[in-house]
């Protein structure tokens, strides 16, 4: 059974309407990559998949059943937006404990150790407001370290990640999707992944 | 496990309020400025000073107030972690209600603190010291709950600051009529428990309703 499936969904922005009726199912083990140009809506959908925007019509089936009624959705799904979810005047380490507890996850999962994993060694004290971009990146996307959901939906991954970062995610959702877990994520480039990746364009309506 | 979460989301705001010491002394020094420059500006004759004394203070409150509300939910809000508290489990009013324990705490509770001192400055007897007291301690919680309300609807308008004070002052009337009574009354050596308890009854309902209402208008503001 597919895991998270789109039934017709339609947005309405500033009276443009992004796309109408679409529909397709994210199956268990499946990476979908989302395309299409600026202003097709890519964003806009990913909101309504994890629920932080109403659709127009049409509703978001996680497990088949609807995703404001499924209890246990949040604690399945992590989502990365373009906006980081850090405080600027904390440092990483209080971040990451904060966004821990925050999510009920259990703290089994050295934080220490993933920190210096992706390359912040003598960082994790250091409020994030005075990281770089894309340190500020990688410290957001500890999260797909830290939390065990069969679901990520990711915006915009890569963006500000330098060639290792991004390897180094890739490795992350590979060993994910061949446990069977799914990724739904949107990226203007290309994937260089060793499994099979689907599809899915949107185009930009006038 | 819903208590874990709300003390850290406490823990977590205590600590950057700390971190932001200078944001927050703005308010209180706002506060005490207000307040010294009405002996100033009217005479420092000290019955008319008495006479103003506790519309003085709770007007400076409401405007000191309004000062550090933005704060609320605007961090929050525009660095992206409102977007992943509403993706928890943990009930996005509490979270509300959190939020403005604290800001009321950080924000109202020092100038409680400093209020005797600006009581002195206006000539108040003890009496109506003690009545005012009162009012701000029962009072003051409302400016919190309802200000939750507006700054959650205003979050995510860019220039939301001058729209915050024009939609929360009028709403804020009641509370300043029924807190100036009661000192009023307390300056007679009448008794005040009516104009108190309604401002009690004030504080119960907003407390029950300002959380929901604030996490609706900010599911609103984020979609």
């Amino acid at each position: 059974m597919a895991l998270l499936v789109a039934h017709e969904l339609t947005c309405i922005k500033s009276d443009r309407e992004l796309f109408s009726a679409l529909s397709f199912a994210v199956d268990a083990g499946q990476v979908l990559h989302l395309h299409g140009p600026n202003g097709a809506g890519k964003t806009s959908l990913l909101r309504i998949l994890v629920g932080l925007s109403q659709p127009y019509g049409g509703q978001v089936l996680f497990n088949g059943q609807p995703i404001n009624q499924h209890s246990e959705y949040n604690s399945q799904m992590i989502y990365l937006g373009h906006k980081a979810g850090l405080s600027p005047h904390l440092s990483a380490l209080e971040n990451l404990h904060y966004w821990q507890q925050q999510q009920a996850i259990p703290a089994t999962v050295d934080l220490m150790n993933l920190l210096e994993k992706l390359g912040l060694v003598g960082l994790e004290e250091v409020p994030v407001g005075h990281l770089s971009a894309g340190q500020q990146r990688r410290v957001a996307l500890a999260r797909l370290w830290l939390k065990p959901a069969k679901l990520w939906i990711l915006d915009e991954p890569f963006t500000a990640l330098d060639t290792s970062a991004i390897e180094l995610v890739q490795t992350q959702i590979e060993q994910h999707v061949k446990a069977a877990g799914s990724v739904l994520l949107t990226s203007h480039q290309a994937l260089s992944l060793s499994i099979e990746v689907h599809n899915l364009r949107l185009d930009y309506q006038w | 496990m819903v208590m874990q979460q709300l003390s850290a989301i406490f823990k977590r705001d205590m600590l950057l309020a700390f971190r932001q010491r200078s944001e927050l002394l703005q308010p209180i020094l706002f506060f005490v400025l207000v307040i010294a420059l009405f002996p100033l500006g009217v005479g420092p004759g000290p019955e008319l000073l008495q006479k103003m004394g506790a519309g003085v203070i709770w007007i400076a409150t409401l405007l000191s107030a309004l000062l550090g509300l933005e704060r609320l939910f605007r961090d929050d809000f525009a660095d992206g972690s409102l977007e992943q508290q509403m993706l928890s489990d943990c009930p996005l009013s509490l979270y509300a209600l959190i939020k403005m324990f604290s800001h009321w705490l950080v924000s109202i509770v020092p100038v409680l603190v400093v209020s005797p001192l600006l009581a002195v400055f206006l000539n108040l007897t003890v009496d109506m010291y003690w009545a005012l007291v009162l009012t701000l301690l029962i009072g003051s919680p409302l400016l919190s709950l309802i200000g939750g309300i507006g700054v959650a609807l205003t979050v995510g308008l860019r220039k939301g600051g001058v729209l915050l004070s024009l939609l929360l002052l009028p709403l804020f009337v009641p509370l300043l009529i029924f807190a100036t009574a009661a000192v009023d009354a307390a300056a007679l050596q009448l008794p005040n428990t009516g104009q108190l308890a309604l401002l009690a009854a004030l504080l119960l309902l907003a407390l029950g309703l300002a959380p929901l209402a604030t996490a609706y208008a900010l599911k609103v503001s984020q979609s």
